[in-house]
């Protein structure tokens, strides 16, 4: 922050603005910036240290996925709320990769198609609020979740 | 072809580098000197590396090579022109500055030419000959100037990674790796060679991995960890993870990742406490020792 400008707490209560931004998802340096984006987002929409670490978290486990399993894809971040008060984010996550044959297994714990613990998308599913898968098998993959301000 | 005419430039030009060399030498280091911050190289370097250049370019002609190639073909010359450029790459010499080295020789040469003949025909020759002599010198100087800062970028890399994961010996018997940042595959590969080599190396039943300063512990780094953990124990070693603070604590709990046949501490003092203990518990003879030692 400037000296001078207005500090976030100082600030009167005003409706977030609606912010969004989109980010690629092509290699190993895109997972960590997106990681970035997403700890900066929450950090700004007012996540405490708990929410943070697990927005963050369900985010890399999204975008890797559509990495590894959808030859990438975008992330795109959004801040929502404001209206009745509520403060959150959501963050979309899509690919067009092969799409999940079986979404029920693959939110099983331990189900890996891959080398992985398989774990990511039944734990992403626990770390937000809202979560929703959209695939069609070889259209792609677009994973939808939510996470509220606590 | 070569004709009898760029014969007899090519004789020209050998003439002339061959008498004049010392007087080329002098132009071209003090044009260097003057237009390029290469401060960094000292006049005597900048003065051999200049001689060599110019005498492998003379042999170089005298080969009969095309013009054109000498540089590229005559082993020697391209030898001398990619140890100018890469020598300034690692000094840190400025890509512009490195180019202009090649350039200042090219009117150096030129210069010279100039003084020691007085046909206008010849000197037109000869002005065309040095001009396809040296371009191939200044593609060459750029691409290897690219490739040594290229190669100093991979190396700082290789040892920011070796940097980020230092085996240190807590005590003795105790050895811990502070990691920082994330631990993707390759990460984890050097960790665990530097951890399992150091176990072997200090006959170190304890190890401490601590992951204070890794911000996000998702399913792949746990996945590397349990790796890491597992391949200690295959060598007879136990291996405690420290530095797991609420918010991770919790993250994992989530992720559903069960790390409840490690032993994991919140501090890496509590993780060395622990440790302590189970060295005095399982080890008594490095118990006395250690008090031996520090007596
Ligand atoms: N974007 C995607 N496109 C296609 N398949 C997917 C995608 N995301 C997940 N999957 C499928 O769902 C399975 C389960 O995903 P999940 O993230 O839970 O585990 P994983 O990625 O295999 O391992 P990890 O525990 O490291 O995340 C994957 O193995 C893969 O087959
Ligand atoms: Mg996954």
């Amino acid at each position: 922050m400037r000296p001078g400008e207005a500090s976030a707490v100082d600030a009167p209560v005003s409706p977030v603005g609606f912010t969004e931004s989109t980010h690629p998802v092509r290699d190993e340096p895109d997972l960590l910036a997106t990681r970035h984006a997403v700890r900066s987002a929450a950090v700004a929409a007012g996540f405490d240290l708990v929410g943070q670490t697990m927005i963050v978290t369900a985010a890399s486990e999204l975008v890797r996925n559509a990495y590894i399993h959808g030859g990438g894809g975008t992330l795109t971040i959004s801040a929502i709320g404001a209206a009745h008060g509520r403060r959150g984010l959501r963050l979309t996550v899509a690919d067009s990769g092969p799409g999940i044959q079986d979404v029920e297994a693959a939110l099983t714990d331990g189900f890996s198609t891959g080398a992985g613990l398989g774990h990511g998308l039944g734990g992403t599913r626990r770390l937000v609020d809202e979560f929703a898968i959209d695939t069609e098998a070889g259209r792609g993959t677009t994973v939808t979740v939510v996470r509220w301000v606590t | 072809m070569a004709t009898e005419d760029d014969l007899k430039v090519r004789d020209l030009l050998v003439r002339v580098l061959r008498e004049h060399d010392a007087e080329i030498l002098d132009l071209w280091v003090r044009a260097q000197s003057e237009r390029a911050a290469v401060t960094a190289l000292g006049e005597r370097e900048l003065r051999s590396e200049a001689a060599g250049v110019i005498a492998a370019l003379r042999e170089g002609l005298e080969t009969g090579l095309p013009v054109g190639d000498v540089v590229e073909r005559h082993a020697p010359a391209r030898e001398a022109v990619v140890r100018l450029s890469v020598r300034r790459a690692r000094a840190g010499v400025d890509p512009t500055a490195t180019a202009l080295a090649t350039l200042a020789l090219k009117d150096t040469l030129l210069d010279v030419l100039r003084e020691h003949t007085d046909e206008p025909g010849a000197l037109f020759s000869a002005a065309i000959t040095v001009n396809r002599l040296l371009d191939a010198a200044g593609a060459l100087t750029f691409a290897s100037y690219v490739e040594g800062r290229e190669e100093i970028i991979r190396t700082q890399h290789r040892q920011m990674l070796e940097l980020s994961t230092p085996v240190v010996r807590l005590w003795r018997g105790v050895l811990a790796v502070p990691l920082i940042g994330t631990l993707d595959s390759a990460r984890t590969q050097l960790v665990m060679n530097g951890l399992l080599e150091a176990i072997q190396a200090d006959e170190a039943p304890v190890a401490i991995i601590d992951i204070t300063g890794v911000p996000t512990v998702d399913t792949v780094v746990a996945h590397h960890l349990l790796q890491t953990v597992t391949a200690v124990r295959l060598m007879g070693a136990e291996c405690f993870i420290s530095g797991i603070r609420p918010a991770i604590a919790q993250t994992i709990t989530q992720l559903g990742i069960d790390l409840s046949t490690i032993t994991t501490r919140a501090t890496l003092a509590d993780a060395l406490a622990e440790a302590v203990r189970l060295l005095d518990a399982d080890f008594p003879d490095m118990a006395s020792e250690r008090v031996r030692s520090a007596l």
